[in-house]
């Protein structure tokens, strides 16, 4: 347990020296861009990133390389790649104490990096099923002979205006063995299903909360599209579906790289979801830091998993951008 | 004009809104030192709240009432802020820890005679709370607030004859059937009392054994959900047949569900008590000892066992709550959830805090058993 958040001073000044050359940075480049005035424009956002996006990384990465008593470290990044580590120095030394050979009970492998690995094949799975259905969900909104489409997008605002760990929580009273489905079940007769606490739900309850992040970037690009571009490809002699494919889809990337990072980021850092919908059964990455923070409250290890997480981030918003260069989907890559 | 009075309306409600709002927090507002005031450190809806208002106006020292969550939020915050906290409400090996970084003043019993072990004429509290409790062996620091055990809730429509033994949450009849605690402490504690060692087991091989145990359980597919405080909702709509529960959890739940029983197995388990303990920074020192003197009063824990529903260590309030005249009316002996029997009791162990660094194996061990697929 944390107890003491006095800081050394070098981590202060450290720390002052990085928002220093963070304001200096920012003024700089607006000046450069867009002269005096308007850079004061930017000032109360600036205000707002220094205290809520640029103090807490700097917090974080503190922590991240130091130990409870504030001295530099790597072990919380050792921790990482082999998650007994910690565990392990205590095993040897008790067994030294007693004089027994505990090495039999040395542990290896790292529960972090399977945490992570599961964690990134959920979300590449609720990638990939929001795009299969997302897709065409975003077709359908935007084709300007469907009557329904606006309707459709009113439909898929709708929830959002609920929060989401509600709506989390109502997905409970639906897949329980108590629920709504089994219930439904039941009368007609059938077996009931175990549906809540497996991975499945959990996959379901990514999906319904992520998806609109899939739609909403698609149907923007698909709506701002000139659509006699698909006229003269009919006059062409393309049918409906070689013109889906020839010009549609190859228009409309933009909007999918958007909605793919969209989607995949918060997929791999859920957490709440796996609690709720999975029973806890299994971890995922976001839960696993939650865990070091609140349960084990050890914020060093926490931090270096966070700053581990927000790295992965980067590196992949950065492939994102290799292939979306100018952020037509406008969204964040 | 309809349109007007409605937003005539609107504004009046919003203000009496506002209104309530500000009048409220009455509580919460800070000490001023030169005020007669005692600063209490309590969880979350932990006390009735008019032993609040009757300690107040009985004594005249103002109550400035706040609340914490964990244990160790309230720790970080005593340390935090010196001098701020007057009485705290810890659980057990929290008061070690305390005791252990010195940061506990003696209590002056002479102040708290309705809690004072050394003259039993006055003495309200549980004998078996007196008996050296390895916490805190003399009590010297700490008066016994509620207490409660840590048990199996099962659902008698599932199985009418629980076996009485932590096995039953290895049984394989009951697959997707059993809930456990999502606490590391509480499912090793448990798990290891399951293999006949100590809740406070500090023994390598035991610890090891004891992970085995769960992975298995995890594999063998009985293992329905690890979630805490979900579990007693679940519980009362029928979900699952087994759950590892603290007794108070399991007296909620049986209470909104009449098919729920409540059992601590054969091998024992964990007792655990939250005691009031007075940080030594504290600056109202003797107001905090009349406050804690105040709770020990019959009546006063008797008013605040009936809201609180865990087990009052108070003999007063028990006999008050017993009275089949008095306004409670209850069936406390017979109950055997909030008064396990001395045999059961004896068979239950207080948690020790764990070393920080022997922490560290009990943590990598659970997310052993968490990360098993």
């Amino acid at each position: 347990m944390r107890s003491d958040m006095t800081l050394p001073s070098w981590a202060w000044i450290v720390m002052v020296a990085g928002l220093v050359a963070f304001v200096t940075m920012i003024v700089v480049s607006i000046r450069r861009h867009q002269g005096v005035k308007r850079s004061l424009f930017a000032s109360p956002y600036a205000l707002w990133m220094i205290i809520f996006t640029v103090l807490p990384v700097i917090l974080i990465s503190y922590y991240a390389f130091t130990d409870v008593n504030g001295a530099f470290t790597l072990d919380n990044f050792k921790n990482f790649w082999d998650s007994h580590y910690e565990m392990n120095k205590v095993i040897a030394a008790e067994g030294e104490r007693l004089g027994v050979d505990y090495s039999a009970y040395i542990q290896r492998g790292s529960v972090n990096v399977d945490t992570l690995v599961y964690s990134l094949w959920m979300a590449f799975k609720c990638t990939l099923i929001c795009l299969i259905v997302g897709y065409p969900a975003a077709l359908f909104m935007a084709d300007r002979h469907m009557k329904l489409g606006s309707t459709l997008v009113v439909l898929f605002i709708i929830p959002m205006w609920m929060n989401f760990l509600l709506r989390t929580v109502a997905w409970m009273s639906l897949l329980e063995d108590s629920g709504l489905i089994n219930n439904f079940l039941r009368w007609l007769g059938l077996d009931s299903v175990q549906l809540m606490y497996t991975s499945n739900a959990v996959l379901l309850g990514m999906v319904y909360n992520f998806l609109p992040f899939m739609v909403f970037p698609i149907y923007t690009v698909l709506s701002k599209m000139d659509y006699r571009l698909t006229e003269a490809s009919a006059d062409l002699g393309c049918n409906s579906f070689q013109t889906l494919y020839k010009v549609t889809m190859p228009l409309s990337l933009p909007g999918v790289i958007s909605g793919i990072t969209m989607v995949f980021m918060p997929s791999v850092t859920t957490f709440f979801i796996p609690r709720v919908l999975g029973g806890g059964y299994t971890m995922m990455f976001g839960d696993l830091i939650e865990a070091k923070f609140l349960t084990e409250g050890n914020w060093n290890a926490g931090s270096a998993l966070s700053l581990l997480m927000m790295l992965l981030i980067l590196v992949s918003l950065s492939i994102l951008r290799k292939v979306d260069p100018n952020g037509e989907g406008g969204g964040l890559a | 004009m309809k349109k007007k009075s409605l937003c005539l309306l609107l504004v009046l409600a919003l203000s009496l809104v506002c209104l309530c709002a500000c009048t409220v927090p009455e509580g919460e507002e800070q000490a001023s030192p030169s005020a007669n005031v005692v600063n209490v450190f309590n969880w979350e809806d932990y006390i009735a709240p008019e032993v609040l208002t009757l300690f107040e106006e009985e004594t005249g020292i103002h109550v400035n009432y706040m609340c914490f969550t964990t244990c160790e939020d309230m720790i970080v915050q005593v340390e935090a802020n010196p001098g701020a906290f007057d009485v705290c409400f810890p659980s057990d090996y929290i008061i070690q820890r305390m005791v252990e970084k010195d940061m506990l003043a003696e209590i002056n019993f002479d102040n708290v005679p309705n809690a004072d072990p050394r003259s039993p004429q006055t003495c309200q509290t549980l004998d078996f709370l007196l008996e050296s409790p390895s916490f805190d062996p003399d009590i010297k620091y700490h008066v016994p607030y509620m207490w409660g055990t840590v048990g199996i809730l099962y659902n008698t429509t599932m199985i009418p004859e629980p076996e009485d033994s932590w096995h039953i949450l290895w049984d394989e009849q009951y697959q997707h059937n059993v809930f456990m605690m999502d606490s590391v402490r509480d499912s090793f504690g448990i798990t290891l009392r399951y293999l006949g060692e100590s809740v406070n087991s500090l023994d390598i091989p035991a610890l090891f054994a004891a992970r085995d145990k769960l992975v298995e359980q995890k594999q063998m597919g009985v293992v329905k959900a690890y979630q805490v405080d979900e579990t007693k909702d679940k519980m009362v709509a029928g979900e699952a047949a087994l759950a590892v529960v603290w007794s108070g959890d399991a007296m909620y739940a049986i209470d909104l569900n009449e098919d729920l029983d409540y059992f601590v197995p054969s091998e024992g388990s964990n007792v655990w008590v939250d005691g009031a303990v007075i940080p030594k920074t504290a600056k109202n020192k003797e107001n905090a000892e009349a406050f804690i003197n105040f709770l020990c009063r019959p009546d006063i824990a008797a008013m605040n066992w009936d809201y609180i529903w865990y087990s009052s260590p108070n003999k007063g309030a028990i006999e008050l709550v017993e009275d089949p005249e008095g306004d409670y009316a209850y069936d406390y002996s017979g109950n055997h959830v909030l008064s396990p029997s001395d045999e059961t009791l004896a068979n239950c162990e207080w948690f020790k805090d764990i070393p920080e660094d022997f922490l560290s194996v009990y943590e990598g061990l659970w997310m052993d058993v968490k990360n098993t697929k």
